[in-house]
């Protein structure tokens, strides 16, 4: 279940104490981890890979309106539409009047993460049309009426008997079995079939756009981007403006790195080509459309975070985050959960209580380590704490900081301070030399034992030490 | 080591906050080593490195901090720190804290001296081991920490110290690059999410059967070591390597009773 508590700690606690939720991430987390390792292991040079992605990703955030412009043309030279959303309002609002002009009543849609940030579903909803989910970690999602926890396993945090529980009471199942991972793929296959079928328009997002040819690149896995794309007469993409590189070369160095660190495939078993249908094409909708959203996204263009734009979306670094880890994607309260959620959101959403995602990480690099295409996790999740206490979000740990950094710049007063308070807190505090209460260190304390401090400050014995020098 | 026995290096120590306040006998065995690896140890006046400023969202008092302490080690041959984390504040950090500025060129100067004190001995010193006593620790485990890991690429020197010190078996943590849940102020701000991921890295270190817990960084000592004596674990010792090769252990081990 989703949590409803109203910040992050409250949420992270109760994610923790939760062993359902907890069983089902530690049996996903080694799998994705050794994955990758060894489908990088394959490839020579890794690191490599990973530097030109990062310079493609680069050079297309360098000059993105241009390769926005060219893609627009070619898009539009094809046959397809481009429309372009500043805010999510406005991609809910070009979608549903797209799908209403259509004559809608059903949409199947792929897994794309813009959709959700925009809450399409509620949207279509509001307006009479059903939109079913294909992907089918989304699909169980839309049964469980529970946002995604993770950007590629939307559905990670569910374990395979709460999948057959949802089953057993959405689908009329009949002497159909659900006993294994096998059955419950083919329940799900036989449903969401006749869902294809009956679509009148089809959504998907998109993982790259091409600028030179006017293509979307869709990598997937279970092959419902293709189905969705391409039976019903009219095909939607929502996706977001900093998709788009040059070239297929450039799209090339993406793909060489999104699957290995994504999922630890060399690639998805679908990479899909999309453009407007061609006179000679056999298949494929009749109308295309490519709804660009940017809300927020171009602010961060020239900015100290346009680094973050690079993101391609693989979720290598939420797979390798000891914070996700613990607590889970719905502990973020967003879309985008995990190292890069905790820049995104404050970025992207920016609601005050978004802040404290930049604290909740022990920057530990792991992120950094992984990531495809190099983005600086840690600097980035610096730079949102000095923008905080910078346009005044202050807290305890503010001041006691700079109370600490005060008398840190006083090396004598430091010294005379801290000498009495160590051996004050050694004399007093202290039960069989062992502290197991502290003012401050409190929450700190809960469940450990601290050795007291030995006595004296070493600065303190070190000048008591006959020959001892404090410069060359 | 090409420095001749009469123009020993100057080695000027940054102790670290937690180490000065906490155990200083970890400075002492820093001391200790170095001196018997031939070098003149100087410990200027300072307090802490800053980090916990930088990594707050307080860049300016970290520069003024940082200013400070590029200035009480102008004249050493070498700045060595008994933790990864506190090196590379002084070594990767500051340069960024002042890339920027005129002074960036003084600052680039510091940072290349800057050392961890297992990279140091290992890297730069070269020395031969200086103890062959024995320990009673049959297997012992060494502890990561993450900015000495990623951001030093410390991993190699600390166990080679450990070996060749000390005829002692080395055995696997597993995952033993996730972090230990300390993160500085984190472990106060975020500490339901602090303790599990402690649990999960002592759950790991009990896996390993070490009698003996090494580390270069006391403030994820103290994290572990406590967490791991109040889960009763009494019979593993917690140490930072320092203590362990210099033999510097009149102290308790780190979570015990002094």
């Amino acid at each position: 279940m989703k949590s409803t508590a109203s910040h992050f700690i409250a949420r992270s606690q109760e994610a923790i104490a939760n062993p359902v939720l907890q069983a089902a991430m530690a049996k996903a987390r080694p799998g994705f981890v050794r994955k990758r390792l060894d489908a990088i292991a394959q490839v020579g040079n890794f690191d490599a890979l990973r530097t030109k992605a990062q310079e493609v990703r680069q050079r297309s955030l360098r000059d993105l309106d241009i390769y926005l412009a060219i893609f627009e043309r070619r898009v539009t030279a094809a046959g397809g539409h481009v429309h372009w959303a500043a805010t999510t309002e406005e991609l809910r609002t070009i979608v549903v009047d797209i799908a209403t002009k259509a004559g809608a009543k059903t949409a199947t849609k792929g897994k794309s993460m813009v959709a959700e940030e925009a809450g399409l579903n509620e949207a279509l909803e509001q307006v009479g049309i059903l939109p079913r989910e294909t992907d089918l970690g989304e699909y169980i999602l839309q049964l469980a009426k529970e946002p995604p926890s993770h950007i590629v396993a939307p559905a990670l945090h569910k374990t395979r008997k709460q999948v057959s529980d949802l089953f057993y009471a959405h689908h009329p199942l009949g002497s159909r079995p659900l006993a294994s991972v096998k059955d419950i793929v083919d329940e799900a296959r036989q449903v969401i079939r006749q869902h294809y079928l009956d679509a009148d328009i089809g959504i998907t997002g998109a993982n790259i756009l091409i600028a030179d040819t006017g293509t979307a690149v869709l990598c997937t896995n279970e092959g419902n981007g293709d189905l969705t794309a391409s039976l019903p007469r009219t095909h939607i993409i929502t996706t977001s403006i900093d998709k788009v590189v040059a070239s297929w070369e450039d799209a090339s160095a993406i793909l060489r790195v999104l699957a290995r660190s994504a999922t630890g495939q060399s690639i998805t078993t679908y990479t899909s080509f999309y453009s407007p249908r061609r006179p000679q094409d056999l298949d494929g909708a009749e109308h295309f459309h490519i709804v660009l959203l940017d809300n927020g996204r171009s602010a961060l263009l020239g900015s100290e975070f346009e680094e973050m734009l690079q993101c391609i979306k693989c979720g290598a670094c939420m797979n390798h985050c000891p914070v996700y880890q613990a607590v889970g994607g719905h502990s973020y309260d967003s879309v985008y959960p995990g190292p890069m959620g905790a820049v995104l959101t404050p970025l992207l959403r920016g609601e005050p209580e978004d802040f404290q995602l930049a604290n909740a990480s022990t920057l530990c690099g792991r992120c950094e380590e992984v990531c495809p295409v190099k983005i600086p996790l840690p600097t980035l999740l610096r730079q949102l704490r000095r923008k905080t206490v910078a346009e005044g979000r202050r807290g305890l740990a503010y001041w006691l900081i700079q109370g600490f950094m005060q008398l840190a710049n006083y090396p004598r007063l430091y010294r005379c301070s801290t000498s009495a308070l160590t051996t004050v807190v050694a004399t007093l505090f202290s039960k069989n030399g062992q502290l197991r209460r502290l003012p401050a260190l409190g929450a700190w304390l809960r469940g450990k034992d601290l050795s007291a401090p030995e006595g004296k400050t070493f600065q303190q014995q070190w000048r008591q030490q006959p020959g001892r020098r404090n410069d060359r | 080591m090409t420095e001749k026995a009469n123009n020993p290096p100057t080695v000027g120590l940054f102790v670290t906050c937690a180490v000065d306040l906490l155990r200083p006998s970890v400075g002492f065995a820093c001391v200790k080593l170095l001196e018997a690896a031939g070098c003149q140890v100087v410990v200027p006046p300072q307090s802490c490195c800053g980090q916990v400023a930088y990594n707050n969202g307080l860049s300016e008092e970290a520069r003024q901090l940082a200013r400070a302490v590029i200035t009480a080690f102008a004249k050493v041959d070498y700045i060595v720190a008994p933790s990864g984390s506190c090196a590379s504040m002084l070594k990767n950090h500051y340069p960024q804290l002042f890339r920027d500025d005129d002074n960036c060129a003084e600052v680039a100067h510091f940072a290349a001296r800057v050392y961890e004190l297992t990279q140091f001995l290992a890297d730069i010193l070269q020395i031969p081991p200086i103890s062959s006593l024995a320990t009673n620790a049959k297997n012992i485990a060494y502890h990561d920490s993450c900015a000495g890991l990623r951001e030093l690429g410390i991993y190699q020197q600390p166990r080679k110290l450990a070996l060749s010190y000390r005829n002692a078996a080395l055995s696997d943590i597993a995952d033993g690059n996730v972090c230990c849940g300390f993160g500085g102020t984190f472990c106060a701000k975020f500490e339901g999410i602090a303790n599990k991921m402690v649990a999960d890295k002592a759950a790991n270190i009990i896996a390993a059967k070490p009698d003996l817990l090494l580390g270069g960084d006391l403030a994820c000592l103290l994290h572990l070591g406590g967490y791991l004596h109040r889960q009763g674990h009494h019979q593993l010792e917690v140490r930072h390597i320092a203590e362990f090769l210099a033999d510097v252990t009149d102290q308790a081990g780190i979570g015990r009773e002094q």
